[in-house]
C-alpha cells in the first residue's frame, strides 16, 4: 500500500498538492464568474466571456517564455551553470507551447464572432503563429541526441534568440495596422472595463499561474527522472561492456 | 446566451488542453519514477 502511495506521488510533494487543489477551486471559481456572473460587453455582447480563457493564456505562453530565456541564461552563465536550469527551461517552454496554442484556438473562436473569420493574415496573429511554431522547433532542437549538456547549450542559445519574438508579438498592433484590439489594461492608463469584468480577468491570469507553477514543478522533476534513468542506462550499458570484454 | 457554442467551446478547448497535458505529465513522471528509488529524488 505504501509502495503504491509513494508511486502515484512520484513529482508530488505537500506543496505541489495543496497548489494542486488551489488552482482546482480557483478553476472552478473563474469557470462560474466567466460563464455566468460577469455581465455581456457593451460593444461584443456574451463573446467577451472567451476574454477570461484567452488573455490569460497569451499571458502564460509569454510568462513561460521569458522564463525559459532566463533560464537559459542561468544555464550559460558558468556561475550558475546547473542541468537544473536547462530542465526549468525546457518544461517552461512545453507549458508555454501549450497556453500559446490555447490561445491561438480561443483567439480563433473569438475571432469568428467578432471578426467573421477564423484566421486571417493579420500582424498580431501572423506573429504569434509565428512565435507558437518557433517554440515547437525549440522543443524539436531539445528532442536531437547527444548528452545532457550538449542538449542544454544548443537549446539554451536558440532560447535566447526565440525569446526576441516576444516584443514584435506585443507591439505587432501598435507597429502595423491589426484587426486584433491594443492591450486593454497592461500598458494601459485608462483602463475602461467594468470591475467586476477586470476582477474576472486578474482571477483568470492569477489561476492560470498557479497552474503554470504546479504543471513547472512536475514536469521538471519529470525530466530530472528521465536524465537520471538515462545516465542509470548508460552506466548499465558501460558495465555490460566492460565485462563483455573482460575489463574490472 | 447568444452564441454559447463557441464560448463554450473555448472553454472545453482550454481545459480540457490543461487536463490532457496534466495527465501526460504525470503519467510521464510515474513511468521514469517506477525505477528511481524515493531517497535518490532530490525533492523527497
Amino acid at each position: 500500500m505504501s509502495t503504491r502511495v509513494a508511486r502515484d506521488r512520484v513529482t508530488g510533494t505537500p506543496f505541489t498538492r495543496g497548489l494542486g487543489i488551489v488552482t482546482i477551486l480557483g478553476i472552478v471559481w473563474l469557470v462560474i464568474f466567466g460563464l455566468f456572473v460577469t455581465p455581456a460587453d457593451v460593444n461584443q455582447g456574451e463573446t467577451v466571456r472567451i476574454m477570461y480563457a484567452h488573455v490569460p493564456g497569451a499571458w502564460l505562453a509569454y510568462l513561460a517564455f521569458i522564463v525559459t530565456a532566463l533560464s537559459s541564461a542561468m544555464y550559460l552563465w558558468r556561475r550558475t551553470r546547473s542541468l537544473t536550469w536547462d530542465r526549468i527551461a525546457g518544461a517552461s517552454a512545453e507549458i508555454g507551447v501549450l497556453f500559446m496554442g490555447i490561445s491561438l484556438v480561443t483567439g480563433s473562436l473569438w475571432g469568428r464572432l467578432t471578426w467573421g473569420t477564423f484566421w486571417t493574415w493579420d500582424a498580431r496573429l501572423t506573429t504569434t503563429a509565428f512565435l507558437f511554431v518557433t517554440y515547437i522547433g525549440y522543443l524539436a532542437v531539445r528532442g536531437l541526441g547527444g548528452t545532457h549538456h550538449q542538449r542544454a547549450r544548443r537549446s539554451a542559445v536558440l532560447a535566447l534568440l526565440a525569446v526576441l519574438e516576444i516584443p514584435l508579438v506585443h507591439f505587432s498592433v501598435e507597429i502595423w495596422n491589426s484587426l486584433h484590439q491594443e492591450a486593454s489594461v497592461a500598458g494601459n492608463t485608462d483602463v475602461t472595463m467594468d470591475g467586476l469584468m477586470l476582477f474576472t480577468l486578474f482571477l483568470g491570469v492569477i489561476v492560470f499561474t498557479l497552474m503554470y507553477v504546479w504543471m513547472l514543478l512536475h514536469r521538471q522533476r519529470a525530466l530530472t527522472l528521465e536524465d537520471m534513468l538515462d545516465d542509470s542506462g548508460l552506466d548499465r550499458a558501460l558495465a555490460a561492456r566492460r565485462a563483455e570484454a573482460g575489463v574490472s | 446566451m447568444k452564441d454559447a457554442g463557441f464560448i463554450i467551446a473555448s472553454y472545453v478547448v482550454t481545459f480540457a488542453s490543461i487536463g490532457l497535458f496534466s495527465f501526460a505529465v504525470l503519467r510521464r513522471s510515474r513511468a521514469a519514477g517506477r525505477d528511481i528509488r524515493p531517497e535518490d529524488r532530490p525533492w523527497s
